[in-house]
Order: C-alpha cells, then structure tokens, then sequence
C-alpha cells in the first residue's frame, strides 16, 4: 500500500477536509476554516468501539481460560477422556467425554432432521411459490425463529415429548440391538426429544440463509435450463442447487453451531431424566449437554475450583462452536469468492 | 461442428415419464417440508395460547406481581416479571445501540475493506456465533470472580449484550452500505465534515434499518434464558433497581414454575408468562417489520 499514511483511507471518501489557512482566490471567495475537531472525536469513538469489540472477544476466550486453568490442573482425571463429574471436596475428578457426546450427539441429530426440511422449504419459498405468498411465508418461518427458547422447551417437555412418545418406542423396539437406539428411559423427555426440538429451532436460521442463497441463482442460468427443456425440478438440480451448495453448507454450520449451544430447550427436556443415572450413547437415554450442565448447576458456583470446573465445560463450548462457526464463514466465502 | 436441423425437425414433446415423476415428486417434497414448517409455529402457539390465555386477558396479570401467592394459591401477575424482561432489554439497548452504530460506523465509513474492518467483522462473527450460556460465564467469570461483585441486573444486561451488539452491528452496517455514495460525495462538495455527514445525511438515511435491528435484537435478548439463571436470582416482588441481585423476569418466571404439577393453579401462571412472552417477541418483530415496510413505501 501507499507509504503516505499508515492507515489506508477509503476510496469512496475524499481525504479528510484540509484545514487550509483562508485564502483568497482568484475570484474573491474566502474558504472558512474547518475545525478538525469533530471529525477526531468521531474516528475516536469509532475506532475505540471497534477495539472494544475485539477486546471482548478476546476477553471472553482469554477470562475464560485464566478461571479454568486451576481448576483443570487439580484435576485428577483425563479433562478429555472421563465420563466423572466430582467437583465437590479436595480431590477433583471430572472430564466432558459424556457432556461432549450428548451435545454432539443431539446437534448432530437435530442437523439431520433440519437440513433436508430446510433445503425444501428455502426450494419452496423461491423457486415454487409466488412472490406475492413467498413473502408472507418467510415472515411466519421468521417468528419461528423468534419464540424464546424456554418456550421451545416446556411445549417440547409437555406436547411433543408425549407426541413422539410411539415413534420412539417403534425405532428402540425394531433398532434396539443397536446401542445407539437402545430403550434407556421413558421416550418423551430423551436426548431424541431434544434433537427434534433443537432440528425445529435451527430449521428457521437454516431456512433463512438457504432461501437468500437461492434467490440469488444468476436468472440466465435458470432460463438455459428451461430452455433447455429442463423440468422445474432439474432446474433445481442442474442449476439452483449447484450454485447455492455453499451457502446451505454454510448455513448447516451456522445452525449446528446454535444447536451446540442451545441452553434452556436442552435443559429442560433433558431433566426430566434422572440426574447421575449411568451413561449410555443412546438417543433414547437422558444426558446432559455442556450447556444445560452449567445452567442447571449455575446456582452451586461457590468455590473457585468448583467454578473452574464448569468454566472449563463452557470453555470447550465456546471453542466448539467458534471452530463449527469459522468453519462456516470459510465454506460462505470460498463459496462467493468461486461464484 | 455443424448440426443438420433438416433431417431432426424441432419437435415439441412433453418431459418422458420418468422425469414427470421427478418432478412431481419434488414438489410434493417441497410443499410438504413447507408444511412441516409451519406445523410447530402454529402448534406452539396453540398450546400456549390454550393454556395461558385466560390469566393474560384478566387485567390484574398486568398490574399485579407474585409476591404472597404460592403454587396453590390463584391471583396475582406477572407484572414484576415484565418490568424486569423490559429494564433488562433497556439497559442492554442502551450499551448495545451506540457501541453496535459505531461499530458499523467504522466499518462501513472509516475503515471500508481494511484488515482493522476485516478484524473487527471476523470479531463480531465471533459474538454471533457466540452460545448465550458462554456469554453468561464469561459475565460471570469477570464481574464476581475477577471484580468480586455480586450477581446483579447490570451483569445480565452485560451478558445480553454481548448478544444483542452483533444484531444491531450487521444489520447497522447493511443499511450503512446501501446509502448512496451520492449522498455523501454531495455533503462533502458543500464542506461538510465527515462526522457531520454521517450524522446528518448517513444515518438518517438508514435510520429505518438501524431501527429494524435494534427492535429485533431486543426481540432476542428478551426472550433469552441462560444468562438470568446464572447472573440473577428470580425475585417475586416488583423492584426496579438495576444493581439488585434478584429481580423477576418473564423466561425465569417460566423456569421457576415449571415443575409445578398440572393441576395447580401455579402451572397455569407458567404458561400465562410464557404466552406474554411469546406476545412481547412477536409485537417487537411485527413492529420490526412494520417499520422496514414503512420506509420501502417511502422509498418508492
């Protein structure tokens, strides 16, 4: 870049009015002199507002670690490895091998249930419906995007817990043999249960993404199709598919990144099952995710080490969903940058 | 390469079978995975309408808090409770509102396309990304353990703001994009500093936008969990003060009767509090999305 000024300026922008001394010109005009002053304090509180934010994201990493570290060098056990959870007394023994299964495990899941519904409806909305109803629709999609977590969780806990109740008692009856799909508890406040309601709470940010992707399909190429002869459908495939591949991919990521984090619905759903029973890898089994762990223990924060302990778990969180989340923007901006 | 078109005349056939199937078969899909998204919205709000909405039209739920009234006990409101889901969305609003104005700010008009925006947008995907629960320790980690505060209001309006600032931010900064360059270049050719023209042509320009993503981050912090069960304890009593350890708030009013059996009089509040919720979210997204309406027809 130049060697004139550390910072580059903006292209669109004229430099910065020069306060140049009043000078008369040819015709007689007087240039008044503009105080810099304003314009300073403007790129001050901007600039500050920006180191701010990337301050508290580094805050939240570098707090967050410093407040683990203690707790996780007592501890007794392997953090990555262990399935114990003992904070309590001097011996500290406690590892994220189960809070890691079960959250993986739910996302993963609800991912499953909610890319295909999702992928359908974002085809629906632009390339099946009218404008005139496709808008309406995305709004009533949005709202379900908008219904507070804690009520995801009680309507799962009281209706579609019981709702899904035989479906649940058919896939452990025919699949059983499998550990995975094995009948560990009553079905309708399981792991699946939680998976179905975190599939219905990402299906709206997966639709979202999905739908202004496909909007965007360049309108020569869908005509070549149908030109072509193509039927709707392999307009779809040959072409609306192709170019919004990454944009889905990304916006899959973006909605597990959520699912991972999903505190209230999880928690609630999940803790119904007895807490302490033993671990199993089941869907039809209860668990406990990292983030329903620190929420239902969030009032017993008494000792640092103690707190350390949990912190620890929500630091895990915290690097999962960034991996899952950068991943995510990389996918988005390979997939621009090809396009 | 030539193609003989007068041996193979143009000839105008339906799609073959097979194909009329396929495509068939994906709208019926495609309709269908419309339908199965509709279905939970429509569900949900049935059930809590159903349960909740007898309590909700009674005007003491309005006026009234839970102080004196136990599970078994009918009466009382949830007044205590909205009071505090609307101070906590406030104070959030207000840290979050200038600090996410002025992010935009220097991304779009200080910094367009330097690698100090491409950091500063690379950390506010980080915030987007970020689970409110980790928000909610990091709070904690810094103003109890770190600070040796209390749990407190302000600390979860803190923690909600982590969340809220990258709404406002991204939404701020598309609006900030589609002004015209025109705009400003005209500001400038009249001598008016750059800080002038952001303030007096730029942002009122987008003030629309930059609404809409206020209304629906308050929208989403308000109906957030994690960070009140960890920086606040539910209080049943009214209570203003913002540096109070315990104040009620709708999710956590939800949370802290969930348990209750059906046939209490309690249980009914829970779903009350959670229809006045839902109530509160969907007035501000419908409002949200009046205001961007309204300034597209102005546009026009």
């Amino acid at each position: 870049m130049s060697t004139r000024s550390p910072v580059p300026q903006v292209t669109s922008h004229p430099a910065r009015p020069r306060p140049a001394a009043p000078q008369p010109t040819g015709h007689g005009v007087q240039l008044a002199e503009i105080s810099q002053a304003g314009d300073r304090t403007f790129r001050f509180l901007a600039g500050g507002s920006g180191v701010l934010i990337i301050a508290l994201v580094a805050f939240v990493g570098i707090f967050l670690l410093a407040l683990a570290l203690p707790s996780l060098l007592q501890d007794r056990d392997n953090f990555l490895f262990s399935r114990s959870w003992t904070v309590v007394g001097d011996e500290l023994r406690f590892g994220i091998a189960g809070l890691l299964w079960t959250t993986v495990l739910s996302s993963v899941v609800a991912m499953i249930i909610a890319v295909p519904v999702a992928i359908g409806v974002a085809l629906f909305l632009t390339q099946y419906l009218p404008r005139r109803f496709s808008g309406p629709l995305s709004f009533v999609i949005d709202l379900l995007a908008a219904v507070p977590s804690i009520i995801f969780g009680l309507w799962g806990l009281t209706v579609l817990g019981p709702f899904l109740r035989p479906v649940g008692l058919w896939v452990s009856g025919h699949l059983g043999f499998i550990p995975l799909f094995r009948a560990e508890i009553d079905p309708s406040s399981s792991v699946f249960v939680a998976s179905v309601v975190l599939a219905i709470m990402i299906l709206p940010i997966i639709t979202a993404i999905s739908r202004d992707v496909f909007t965007q399909t360049p309108r020569d190429q869908i005509e070549a199709a149908l030109a072509l002869g193509a039927t709707r459908w392999e307009v779809i495939r040959s072409a609306v598919l192709p170019y919004g591949r990454s944009g889905v991919v990304s916006a899959s990521m973006l909605g597990l990144g959520r699912a991972l984090g999903e505190t209230v619905a999880v928690l609630i759903i999940l803790s119904q099952a007895a807490p302490g029973s033993a671990f199993t890898p089941s869907i039809f089994a209860g668990g406990e995710t990292f983030a329903s762990k620190i929420a239902n223990n969030a009032s017993e924060f008494d000792t640092p080490s103690k707190t350390g302990a949990f912190i620890a778990a929500g630091l895990v969180l915290f690097v999962v969903t960034f991996v899952v989340n950068a991943l995510a923007r990389i996918v988005a901006t390979r997939g621009t940058a090809r396009s | 390469m030539s193609l003989d078109t007068s041996s193979t005349p143009l000839s105008f056939r339906r799609p073959s079978g097979l194909r009329t199937v396929k495509n068939g078969a994906a709208w019926v899909y495609v309709s269908l995975a419309a339908v199965l998204t509709v279905i939970p919205l429509v569900w949900i709000l049935y059930t809590v309408i159903s349960q909740g909405y007898r309590l909700v039209l009674n005007s003491n739920w309005w006026l009234q808090s839970q102080r004196g009234i136990t599970p078994r006990r009918e009466g009382g409101g949830a007044y205590h409770a909205i009071i505090g889901t609307v101070e906590i969305g406030l104070i959030c609003a207000l840290i979050a509102v200038p600090l996410g104005i002025l992010g935009a700010i220097l991304l779009i008009e200080y910094a367009r396309g330097s690698k100090a925006a491409r950091a500063v947008s690379f950390a506010v995907d980080i915030l987007s990304g970020l689970p409110s629960i980790v928000a909610a320790l990091f709070i904690y980690a810094l103003f109890i353990t770190v600070f040796g505060f209390g749990r407190s209001v302000i600390a979860v309006s803190c923690a909600l703001t982590l969340l809220m600032l990258p709404v406002v931010l991204r939404s701020t900064e598309e609006m900030l994009k589609l002004v015209p360059d025109s705009l400003r270049e005209a500001s400038y050719a009249l001598g008016v500093p750059c800080w002038k023209t952001i303030l007096h042509v730029v942002i009122p320009t987008a003030f629309s936008g930059i609404s809409t993503g206020v209304v629906l981050g308050l929208a989403r912090v308000m109906g957030e969990t994690a960070p009140l069960l960890i920086l606040v304890s539910y209080a049943v009593g009214i209570n203003f003060s913002p540096t109070s350890a315990t104040m009620g708030a709708l999710p956590t009013m939800i949370n802290s009767g969930r348990d209750q059996a059906p046939t209490l009089p309690g249980y009914e509040r829970v779903w009350a509090a959670a229809l006045t919720l839902i109530l509160i979210v969907m007035l501000l997204n419908l409002l949200a999305r009046g205001i961007a309406r309204a300034s597209k027809l102005k546009e026009k």
